[in-house]
């Protein structure tokens, strides 16, 4: 037992650990990236006991996982709320095969899209593949989660969905830990038919998997994590999911007025439900995320009790709860003193100075000025941040790989120039396969993988590729005259131009690697050398 | 006890280190904390904003609600005012005067510190020249943290030994360094 001040990401990576993890398999994303990180950083994790380098991204993580439960270990996959999208496919189906060893699935949210493109709600992937999902409230719980996570899984021998959302993983509190248990051994299946999934099979394991629906009915019931607490005011009844519980009891120091139930773990539990609204005039459902539970229990019918939250007005349809809108719901004013400043205007993220992807954006400006028609399709990294001013170069982002393909499209429906701009860790994330059906057309298009050597906005953690992109793209069959590698300083600016406009204005394929690493992996390294 | 509060500033300014301080002295003491954080986009070189409540009793929200801060501190002025709904009625505004001037339309420089003079409850530190000074332009974090130690209901010495235990592992001398500008981050608002 000891006690310790713990990231919520750090309170679920040494959950895992103690509960007798075999490897973590993740992409870096923003809140997701502490867990993984910490793994490698402890000593299970120097020691080579525990798997825990990254992987290409979601799917491939998603499904190495599955591997190492098909031999029997416990496995934990992490990733960002849109890394969902990208490990669905072996997601969704992992809840068909079923597991061996534990599987949990971590997803880390981001209402608010502090550090994202959307804000999906990880909890309808969980009620999509039909397996039961955990949210817990605080970091303890969080901790408390993971081993009872892996037992769940299997006893029901199903991944377990454990979904966070930011101010979870990246908040500090004093958690106590527990006593670490040993690794599952070695125990691959004889000759088991569930792991492949033909369809007469398959059929079978979804009708198991359909029959199993009222057993995890029964375990939400009766969940250690959904608690019910009685109060003596009947007009409400508040069903509080996750960190929304800690919100809805900030505003009641001395205990909740209302009966409130504590939703930690689903599917709903919905006998509980049905007699609190028996039981109150109305229900006020506090979820940070989207109305996934207000929408369950409001339904299509007339119902007696008055159901409230975020599709009712009372909270806001959109962003992340504070204790604040959630104060506004339970009709109480504002304990807000002081006006906002006149003074104060936003100050939003830039380009590191000294970082090369400036360069990369300067030279490029000056070619697509000259280009009538010149879109340029970006993705997703600091080199996002060219959108902003002063360099407001990249006219899309939408998900990872997505600059590579969108400009083959608009290239297709007859753009010219159309250029995309992806990173080192996108472009093998998600962007290779964008680029083979570009090269299998000769698309003209101009593809500029601006490599840092890292993967730069989550921190700078190794990026997969690292000393093998003109490999890649020529394994891929790139032309290697219509392939460059440059080295974007701004004493370089007349090569990295003249080769720009070149390729650019060439009614084909080409490729501009434009390299120089990250300034901020750099003076870390520098650094630790000192030491 | 309880104390609330926000650490501001810009991406970079080392206000994670002062939580962290903070933080360890708490957890000796053994007091309740949350500590939200901001990783991600914005840490570059955008504003950064740490939500930090240290407690006898157990705390609920991660965030800090409207009104409730007793303390701002921040490693640059208008960072500081940019929470101010957050300040309660008797709250501190303890902060850098230095701007850091990295956007194009940075409002006025004189109607930010006019404004903060305005105020009460507000303690100014002209970190950039006593950076200087001292020779310690890396340690002037822990001036501010130094300064704004009163405020937070946890002895000096508290704060001490844990820049020994979180700084420890860079050796004597970064500790002794750490301790010196916390000392004269304190007298200076004497």
């Amino acid at each position: 037992m000891a006690k310790k001040l713990l990231l919520g990401d750090q309170a679920i990576a040494q959950g895992a650990l103690d509960a007798g993890l075999s490897g973590v398999y993740a992409y870096p994303g923003t809140p997701s990236t502490e867990i993984t990180e910490y793994i490698q950083e402890s000593p299970q994790g120097r020691g080579g006991e525990v798997h825990c380098r990254w992987c290409t991204n979601e799917k491939t993580a998603m499904e190495t996982a599955l591997g190492m439960s098909y031999a029997g270990k416990r496995a934990l996959v992490c990733m960002k709320h849109v890394g969902m999208n990208v490990a669905a496919d072996p997601f969704l189906n992992s809840a068909i095969t079923g597991v061996n060893g534990g599987v949990v699935v971590l997803v880390a949210d981001d209402p608010s899209m502090h550090s994202s493109q959307n804000e999906q709600d990880t909890r309808f992937y969980g009620k999509f593949a039909m397996i039961p999902v955990l949210e817990p409230s605080n970091q303890q719980e969080a901790y408390d989660m993971m081993s009872f996570a892996y037992e769940l899984s299997e006893k029901i021998g199903e991944p377990v969905l454990m979904r966070v959302v930011t101010r979870m993983a990246h908040s500090r509190a004093v958690v106590e830990t527990g006593e670490p248990k040993a690794q599952n051994e070695l125990n691959a299946p004889e000759r088991s038919q569930n792991w492949v999934l033909l369809p007469a099979i398959a059929r079978r394991r979804y009708a198991a998997l359909v029959e199993q629906q009222k057993e995890f009915d029964a375990l939400s019931e009766s969940s250690p994590f959904n608690v019910y607490t009685e109060g003596e005011n009947h007009d409400m009844g508040v069903i509080a999911c996750g960190i929304g519980y800690n919100y809805y009891m900030e505003n009641y120091p001395q205990g909740s007025p209302y009966p409130v139930l504590k939703v930690s773990q689903y599917p709903l539990p919905k006998e509980i439900i049905r007699k609190m609204a028996s039981e109150c005039k109305s229900l006020l459902i506090v979820e940070d995320g989207q109305p996934f539970v207000e929408e369950q229990v409001r339904g299509v019918l007339p119902v007696e009790c008055e159901i409230k939250g975020r599709l009712s007005g009372e909270l806001p349809r959109m962003g992340e709860l504070t204790p604040d809108n959630v104060k506004a719901a339970l009709g109480m004013g504002s304990s807000q003193v002081f006006a906002a400043s006149q003074n104060v205007v936003p100050r939003p993220p830039a380009l590191c100075q000294g970082c090369g992807h400036r360069s990369v954006y300067e030279a490029l400006n000056r070619i697509v000025a000259e280009c009538e028609g010149a879109r340029v399709f970006g993705d997703i990294g600091c080199y996002t941040l060219g959108a902003l001013p002063p360099y407001k170069s990249i006219n899309s982002c939408v998900d990872m790989g997505a600059s590579i393909t969108m400009a083959k499209g608009a290239s297709d429906a007859g753009v010219f120039p159309a250029i995309a701009v992806i990173g080192d860790s996108t472009f093998t994330h998600s962007g290779m396969t964008g680029l083979l059906d570009a090269v299998n057309c000769n698309a003209p298009i101009t593809v500029i993988i601006s490599d840092n050597l890292t993967t730069a906005m989550t921190g700078g953690q190794d990026s997969a590729g690292t000393n093998k992109f003109e490999a890649i793209c020529q394994g891929l069959g790139v032309d290697k005259e219509h392939l460059h590698v440059v080295n974007p300083l701004p004493q370089n600016m007349e090569e990295i131009t003249r080769i720009m406009r070149e390729e650019i204005n060439y009614r084909g394929l080409s490729v501009i690697i434009p390299r120089r690493e990250c300034i901020q992996t750099l003076s870390r390294k520098a650094k630790a050398k000192k030491k | 006890m309880k104390t609330d509060i926000i650490l501001a500033g810009v991406g970079g300014q080392g206000i994670l280190s002062i939580a962290t301080i903070i933080g360890h002295a708490a957890l000796n003491e053994g007091l309740y904390i949350k500590q939200a954080e901001v990783h991600g986009m914005s840490q570059r070189g955008g504003d950064v904003q740490s939500n930090l409540r240290i407690s006898s009793d157990p705390i609920a929200s991660d965030l800090i609600p409207l009104g409730g801060a007793d303390v701002i501190i921040a490693m640059e002025p208008m960072e500081a005012l940019r929470y101010l709904p957050y300040l309660s009625e008797e709250g501190w505004i303890i902060t850098s005067s230095t701007p850091f001037v990295n956007i194009p339309n940075y409002p006025d420089q004189q109607a930010i510190m006019e404004e903060l003079k305005s105020r009460k409850n507000v303690k100014l530190l002209d970190l950039d020249a006593m950076g200087k000074e001292h020779s310690m332009p890396k340690a002037v974090n822990m001036m501010l943290l130094g300064a704004a130690a009163d405020a937070l209901a946890l002895g000096f010495d508290k704060l001490q030994n844990s820049i020994r235990t979180v700084f420890g592992a860079k050796g004597e001398q970064i500790v002794e360094m750490n301790i010196k500008a916390l000392t004269l981050g304190r007298e200076c608002v004497k």
